[in-house]
């Protein structure tokens, strides 16, 4: 048998030079592929007006300003209604779809989780298929529902489907089969505590990472949203729509659409930075088994 | 599960099976108020959606006229022997689902696993990198102004200047560009969930399965991978593969911002344009059900294929 190299007792792996360059360099090819048009947006966003139009154009400002980001703003306050009503709309939907999603996967994934109900099996095979339902495949069908409902053109059209995403449920049950261990669970039912407060209490703090994960999955989706086929009303729209109308004027606006793009991405990606490690952290147990 | 302390002590031995699960339901009753509010808005929005693409597509149905005529399946023979545009929609959903689905599926899964060895700070800033464009919604406007047909476009200004081309070309509406364009940015934006999921599932293969590997006589990463790696994350995989499938079948919004809607000559056409088409503009509700069934059989299809090719994995 072959000598097994170590370094500080531990067995170091089968790597050769050439793998290693090999892999660096396709990283670096494809991270290029992915960071540059990222980077092109962000310049495009500080460039002034007439830096839009040199031939050929260059990749990042010469003069960087922040004329883009007042002048989306200006155009804003100057639309049908005003930009705090957009701000307002995208906030209410975001924050009130995000909490509401929170809330009801949590209280669903602790019960398919920890309390043997007959039919949860079942439950939640449902919920695992339903991770391929595409609300954009389902429009037609989701409006037919919304319409009787009565629901067509108001917050709830959005806000109440966002509640309930499969994802969310699924992200938030497997985490807690893995890590809320159900002798705890056990001892406070026998203390005689009430399965509310053993899920509030004693449950959520131990899954504040696949919190974190919901939020930000439900944040992104509901804050990123434009137009919607559920709302007319130009009072109920959001700012990413507001951003892309302005921005659909023409190339002297690529300057204020790219600052509108920068404006909207960066709330979820500053989002993600902080809690990275709590969401590949819940992607841990995201597995499914048959 | 059991509730020592309550007076009636029932066993599972004592009764009938029905007896059983109404003993088991009446003690974790809690259980199911505490999915209720979840379940009530999830069969609003996802069961009765799907039970009504299957019941209303088999009817005609315009949203005006009550009751929607019953017409069994000849919304499925209209759609496969009278209906050119949805050939060439299943055409184009099949060719992105073909490629876009597995491209993303690998390159997620090839880039969570060469960024696995790097110091975890290194990792984190790399894993932003490949993720953001996925994360930053609709950014991928940027590759208009890339592709942008007039001589301000990035790549027509550079071509022109270098003198490779005369005149600028059109690249989202050439029919030899336009798909290939589409399929850049849909890979460009296709590091989602299931990137980060398999950046977990790396993390979590026990390391002393690749030390055990190495004294079995595992030569190389490639053998590494495939004998001890992937079998470890089989799970993960799977997710992986859902979540793949799920943007693969339903892509189709890139086209539109990117071509228009009809794009030129219906390159790039697909099923959901197809199925927006007659579902929000021409209100034949009831055709456009049938065809958002098929799609929906499609995907459930994909996924049992994929997971029976998973089980191969590592043998």
């Amino acid at each position: 048998m072959k000598k097994l190299r170590t370094r500080n007792h531990t067995v170091v792996l089968n790597r050769s030079k050439g793998g290693d360059a090999g892999i660096t360099v396709f990283l670096v090819i494809l991270g290029l592929f992915m960071f540059l048009p990222m980077l092109y947006t962000v310049g495009q966003a500080f460039k002034p007006l007439n830096e839009l139009f040199y031939f050929p154009p260059r990749f990042l400002p010469e003069h960087p300003t922040f004329s883009n980001f007042s002048q989306l703003f200006y155009l804003m306050d100057y639309s049908w209604v005003p930009f705090s009503r957009y701000i307002f709309n995208t906030v209410l939907i975001s924050v009130g779809g995000t909490f509401g999603n929170l809330v009801l996967c949590s209280l669903a994934a602790y019960a398919l989780a920890k309390i043997e109900f007959p039919g949860h099996k079942v439950i939640f095979q449902i919920i695992q298929k339903s991770l391929m339902y595409s609300p954009a495949v389902m429009a037609t069908l989701q409006f037919l529902v919304l319409r009787y409902l009565g629901w067509i053109d108001t917050y709830l059209a959005i806000i109440i489907p966002a509640c309930a995403t499969p994802l969310g449920l699924y992200l938030m049950k497997q985490f807690m089969d893995t890590n809320v261990t159900t002798e705890i669970l056990e001892s406070a039912r026998l203390d005689g505590a009430k399965e509310f407060r053993i899920f509030w209490s004693i449950a959520m703090p131990m899954v504040k990472p696949a919190w974190l994960t919901l939020i930000i999955y439900s944040f992104k989706d509901l804050w990123q949203l434009g137009s919607s086929n559920y709302i007319y009303s130009e009072q109920l729209k959001t700012i990413n729509y507001a951003i892309g109308q302005i921005g659909a004027a023409g190339i002297t606006r690529n300057g204020v659409a790219a600052a509108g793009a920068v404006f909207i991405m960066i709330v979820p990606i500053l989002v993600f930075v902080v809690s990275q490690s709590n969401v590949i952290e819940t992607m841990g147990s995201s597995g499914m088994k048959d | 599960m059991s509730k020592n302390s309550e007076a009636k002590v029932v066993s599972r031995k004592d009764v009938s099976k029905a007896q059983w699960t109404l003993h088991m339901m009446n003690r974790n009753k809690i259980g199911y108020f505490m999915i209720a509010p979840y379940m009530i808005i999830f069969t609003f929005f996802c069961i009765i959606p799907v039970a009504l693409a299957l019941l209303v597509g088999f009817t005609d149905f315009n949203m005006i006229e009550f009751p929607p005529k019953f017409v069994f399946m000849q919304n499925y023979v209209t759609m496969f022997l009278e209906d050119e545009l949805f050939m060439t929609g299943l055409r184009y959903t099949m060719i992105f689902a073909v490629i876009i689905g597995p491209a993303s599926y690998a390159l997620s899964f090839i880039v969570a696993w060469f960024i696995n060895e790097l110091p975890p700070k290194i990792r984190a800033v790399v894993t932003l990198v490949f993720y953001a464009p996925s994360l930053g919604g609709n950014v991928f406007i940027v590759w208009k102004t890339f592709f942008s047909g007039d001589s301000y476009g990035w790549i027509n200004a550079w071509l022109l200047k270098l003198g490779f081309i005369s005149s600028p070309i059109q690249w989202t509406t050439d029919t030899r560009y336009m798909l290939t364009i589409v399929i850049v940015v849909a890979i460009w934006m296709s590091l989602g969930t299931s990137f980060l999921s398999f950046i977990a599932g790396l993390q979590g293969v026990n390391r002393s399965l690749y030390e055990a590997g190495a004294i079995d006589g595992i030569t190389n990463r490639w053998q590494e991978v495939w004998y001890i790696t992937l079998p470890s994350m089989k799970p993960q995989l799977m997710f992986g593969a859902v979540m793949s499938i799920t943007a693969a079948f339903s892509f189709g919004d890139v086209v539109t911002q990117m071509c228009g809607t009809p794009p030129n000559a219906y390159v790039g056409y697909t099923i959901n344009h197809h199925i927006q088409e007659y579902g929000n503009v021409r209100w034949e509700v009831g055709y456009s059900s049938a065809m958002t069934f098929l799609m929906f059989l499609l995907m459930i299809g994909c996924n049992i294929g994929i997971n029976k090719l998973l089980s191969k994995v590592g043998q």
